[in-house]
């Protein structure tokens, strides 16, 4: 981490991403024992958890081999269930710097809080406090796996402490947060309908793919003026600060 | 069932579809018409998220305590502006409801 900038955005992360991973670490409880369950033998669901690190994905792979699927079926379903991955990744892209291997790692912290909660509402992201906030919750995603594969059933069922209900509460208060306009907010409701149009007929995930084409929206021609003038105000900031910067210098040298 | 083909196959198709999206679209300055539509992503994945978690049950569409609890949870960010007091409202209803 170069400078302090990009420890503080990782320190911000670690914190904002803390309710996450502690309910992450009842998730993973719960992950370590249905895998346990399921067959896997304690190494192999320690190792799952961390190599994938991908809750959905996990339980959705997990639910499969449970049920006597094949493993094909199972890997196919959790990589269904981890295409969102695909427009968060297109959306975190621009705002992540190096060639593609570095950029591809650093996409490899993706998960559904910590995107959120990097986004800066704009269409950027913060990457310091992505990375802060997934290694919160990466670490006790792990912790839970282990407690879980090796401890067994210590919390009982997590949906008794209305866990389930905290990732879905959080996003609808960030998009409360964000969709201020009148088109973020249509395309949220258009995303949504699509969502829930898609969720009887398609396989898990695959709904939260497709949402993402209410996205094109924005090839109209006033979305892309909004965002041409929202560019050009910044634009005008950093001027702006640059030349105070200038300022100040010269000040500094007369003195 | 073969574990090892299974993590590696499932790990491997993880880590691709993180990378195919930072991989495709960083590094170069975009077309204004590709950044229009990468701002208003977040919106429309936020809310099939919300709606996808609150609203269904597997395949079914479905209305649970979650459903509840995470309504409660929008009425307070809406009227408070707080994300932590929404969450927290809404876990708590929505094992009350479980509890009753």
């Amino acid at each position: 981490m170069r400078t302090e900038s990009a420890r503080r955005a990782f320190r911000q992360g670690l914190r904002e991403g803390a309710p996450f991973a502690i309910a992450g670490f009842v998730l993973a409880v719960s992950f370590g024992v249905i895998a346990r369950e399921a067959g896997l033998s304690a190494v192999a669901t320690i190792v799952m958890s961390l190599v994938m690190f991908a809750g959905a994905a996990q339980f959705t792979a997990i639910a499969i081999i449970g049920g006597g699927g094949t493993v094909g079926a199972a890997i196919g379903a959790s990589a269904l269930m981890n295409s969102r991955f695909l427009p968060m990744g297109a959306a975190l892209g621009p705002s992540l710097p190096g060639g593609p291997f570095k950029r591809a790692a650093q996409g490899q912290a993706v998960v559904d809080a910590s995107w959120a909660l990097a986004g800066r509402g704009d269409g950027t992201f913060d990457r310091w406090l992505l990375f802060g906030a997934s290694a919160a919750q990466y670490l006790t995603w792990q912790l839970g796996t282990i407690a879980g594969a090796l401890g067994g059933d210590l919390l009982g069922d997590p949906d008794k402490l209305g866990l389930d209900a905290i990732y879905p509460a959080f996003f609808l208060g960030l998009l409360l947060a964000e969709a201020r306009t009148l088109r973020a907010a249509g395309v949220a409701v258009l995303g949504a309908g699509i969502a829930l149009a898609l969720v009887p007929v398609a396989p898990p995930g695959v709904p939260i793919l497709v949402s993402s084409l209410a996205a094109l929206v924005g090839l109209t021609r006033s979305a892309q003026t909004a965002v041409a003038e929202a560019q050009a105000r910044e634009q005008e900031r950093e001027r702006e600060h640059v030349l105070e910067r200038e300022r100040e210098a010269r000040e500094r040298a007369a003195r | 069932m073969n574990a090892a083909l299974l993590i590696g196959g499932c790990a491997v198709a993880t880590a691709v579809l993180k990378a195919i999206g930072p991989i495709a679209l960083g590094g170069r300055e975009l077309p204004l018409w590709v950044t229009s539509v990468i701002v208003l992503l977040a919106p429309a994945l936020l809310a099939a998220l919300v709606f996808t978690q609150a609203f269904a049950e597997g395949k079914d569409l479905a209305v649970g305590a979650e459903t509840a609890g995470v309504v409660a949870g929008g009425l307070v960010a809406w009227r408070s502006g707080s994300i932590v007091a929404c969450v927290i409202v809404a876990a708590v209803l929505t094992a009350t409801l479980r509890a009753l």
